[in-house]
């Protein structure tokens, strides 16, 4: 049991795909400004990515290797349009906030990385919990940015007041300062560092 | 009607820059801007590719997949719409590859200075993205040629510059934390709220 | 049982044409079962942007009830008449793109910046009985950063706004997409439009508005920090309002009753 735990919390807190490894940054920064949409967007990425290693895990010994790349982005791909598909008919909202992001998991790095890396070596039931392990190590420091940039920049968390606005006769100026993309950017060292460290610690 | 076109491709050069307004192609925008050259070759790379991808997909959308527009074969009633994922990013695999392809028998000096760039271009999400926003936007054929043009442009610009700027910091006392990624994010940040200031404007 | 060899030509014809097969088949049954609700969730959105610009959903209860009372009209601008086009198959991008369809416009004309106008324009109208109740007209122009699309929605009298709803914007949050506040948004009904001799006279000033103004009912309070959004308000209001608007169809209104 410990080593399927293990499999699963290493990508979440050692082997981090963002923080660490610096793989799927592009949909992190554009869905963060709000923190429903960003949750949307980590069960989209984490469904994925589980259930892309599992399948691909699958089929790993009758996939020829010199067609191994396309037969993956195929699984990926199929799975990103089941993915869409549904958001577009159970959340339309949602589907219109994060537009074209939820097609671009097609080429996030974290899902062919770890098809590619963990899903092609290895059997369908840890390759699942592998991906799912990214998806939620993803997932973490989405979240983590999503509530920054919502709470500083529009006071609110999912959509419900925190920090009274100017507007509605409170203090708070939502400024937008860290909902403009670049301030977070300002801020990821913070992440790297401090993940670093917590991997460096835990060795 | 010139005046269309010039618009659409300066809009996808400056206003919506695909590295800097919607951070797209992040992973290797970041990797690849360490040397000038490499940063040069890359940005040349993805002009090409877009230059040819997003027409061909454009055709591909407007002639077989969008509602009613098999038509011509006499399925008016038919929506393919939701393959469109998968296609777009098999016409960039099988584009790419055969870019590799020609660019190794005809031009073997450009081949080997991309070296290997190309494969990593397939996964980039510019380029995906830069088809859905075409899709998104609801181009005919010649918008789309200019603003798979201008969106090449204009991620090259970004990471030429980039790559220039992390050069001359090379030689700079840089503070230990911020070496590296650090640094990079925040000229990242810093570029990315230059180019707000285009915001707005039309021709 | 044999061991497959994974790099074989006919195992890679078998993986290649296989796969396909199954994931074809397995995303074309899923779509074409979401298809149906998909479409609802698409047409449902349009009916909220409409019935929630003239504040219907309150009234009526749901946007289901409050779209039983309304009727979709095809009207023509120049003429300011009703044509007899299925409102269904409208659709106001296309309608910008067909020649014929649409006209572009000079500069003059352009008042707010949206270059081309349609021919035909889709249109709303809830009635009490016989009478008509609101009528909702699209509007759109340029704000700050991009076009401003909104519903414009006016009371049966033909001159007093009930209400003014922007659906979609690309407008600065904070400071151009306070005209989503509601707060802001409430300011406008109740306001007039056209003065006795049936020039526009609505618009969006800056600063506030006194109650002691001559044009009291005819201004609405500016938005501080965003005056190029509010100018773009001012104008899609005198170019839809005016008689390369919806003008005609309204003056056509008002000597018939639809």
């Amino acid at each position: 049991m410990s080593k399927y735990s293990e499999i699963l919390f290493r990508p979440v807190f050692k082997e981090n795909p963002i923080a660490l490894q610096m793989l799927g940054i592009c949909s992190a920064l554009a869905v963060t400004s709000k923190l429903y949409p960003t949750l949307i967007m980590c069960v989209a990425l984490t469904v994925t990515v589980s259930l892309s290693n599992f399948f691909i895990s699958m089929i790993r010994n009758i996939t020829p290797s010199n067609i191994r790349i396309i037969v993956q982005m195929t699984i990926i791909s199929s799975l990103v349009i089941l993915v869409d598909q549904a958001l577009k008919a159970y959340d339309y909202e949602t589907s219109k906030t994060l537009s074209v992001f939820v097609g671009l998991i097609i080429t996030n790095c974290i899902v062919m990385g770890r098809a590619e890396a963990f899903a092609m070596q290895n059997p369908p039931g840890v390759s699942f919990l592998d991906g799912f392990g990214n998806g939620l190590g993803y997932s973490v420091i989405l979240i983590i940015l999503g509530t920054i940039r919502e709470l500083f920049g529009t006071g609110t968390i999912l959509e419900y007041e925190v920090f009274p606005l100017v507007q509605n006769g409170g203090w708070y100026v939502p400024n937008n300062f860290f909902s403009s993309t670049s301030s977070f950017l300002h801020f990821n060292w913070f992440n790297n560092m401090g993940f670093k460290g917590m991997a460096k610690r835990s060795d | 009607m010139i005046e269309n076109y010039l618009n659409i491709f300066i809009n996808a050069i400056f206003i919506e820059n695909l590295a800097l307004s919607v951070f797209l192609g992040m992973c290797t925008f970041i990797a690849i801007s360490k040397k000038i050259e490499a940063a040069i070759g890359l940005g040349i790379a993805v002009i090409v590719v877009l230059a040819i991808t997003v027409p061909i997909n454009n055709l591909i959308y407007n002639y077989i997949l969008r509602d009613g527009a098999l038509a011509w074969a006499g399925l008016s009633d038919v929506d393919l719409s939701f393959v469109g994922l998968i296609s777009y990013i098999g016409v960039i695999a099988a584009c790419v590859q055969i870019l590799e392809m020609f660019l190794d028998k005809y031009v073997p000096v450009l081949y080997n200075a991309l070296g290997i760039f190309l494969p990593l271009i397939t996964v980039n999400c510019a380029i995906l993205g830069a088809s859905l926003f075409m899709v998104e936007k609801d181009l005919y054929f010649g918008e789309s040629v200019a603003y798979g043009l201008g969106a090449g442009v204009g991620w090259a610009l970004a990471i030429t510059i980039l790559a220039g700027i992390r050069e001359k910091l090379k030689y700079s006392d840089m503070p230990e934390g911020l070496q590296g990624l650090g640094s990079t994010f925040i000229i990242v940040g810093l570029m990315s709220f230059g180019f707000m200031s285009f915001g707005g404007i039309i021709l | 049982m044999p061991k497959i060899n994974k790099d074989s030509t006919l195992n890679i014809t078998f993986v290649g044409i296989g796969l396909c097969l199954l994931c074809s088949a397995i995303i074309s049954f899923i779509a074409i079962q979401l298809r149906p609700v998909q479409d609802s969730n698409i047409v449902l959105d349009m009916q909220k942007k409409i019935v929630s610009s003239a504040g219907l959903e309150k009234v009526y209860g749901s946007v289901e009830n409050a779209m039983s009372n309304i009727k979709t009209l095809i009207i023509d601008l120049d003429k300011g008449e009703i044509v007899d086009i299925n409102p269904d198959s409208y659709e106001l991008a296309k309608e910008l793109r067909e020649d014929g369809k649409y006209k572009f416009l000079t500069a003059e004309e352009d008042v707010a910046s949206i270059k081309k106008r349609e021919k035909y324009s889709k249109i709303y109208i809830e009635y009490k009985g016989n009478e008509i109740n609101t009528l909702i007209l699209p509007v759109r122009g340029y704000g700050l950063w991009g076009i401003l699309y909104g519903y414009l929605a006016i009371e049966g009298d033909l001159n007093t706004v009930a209400g003014l709803e922007f659906y979609e914007h690309k407008e600065t949050p904070g400071l151009g997409a306070e005209i989503d506040n509601p707060k802001w948004k409430a300011l406008w009904k109740g306001k007039k439009i056209y003065q006795d001799n049936g020039e526009v006279s609505l618009k969006v000033i800056k600063g506030s508005v006194l109650e002691t103004s001559d044009n009291f009912s005819y201004e609405i309070d500016g938005l501080s920090g965003a005056t190029l959004t509010c100018n773009g308000v001012s104008n899609l209001i005198a170019y839809w309002m005016g008689n390369d608007g919806f003008l005609n169809f309204i003056n056509n209104l008002q000597k018939i009753d639809v």
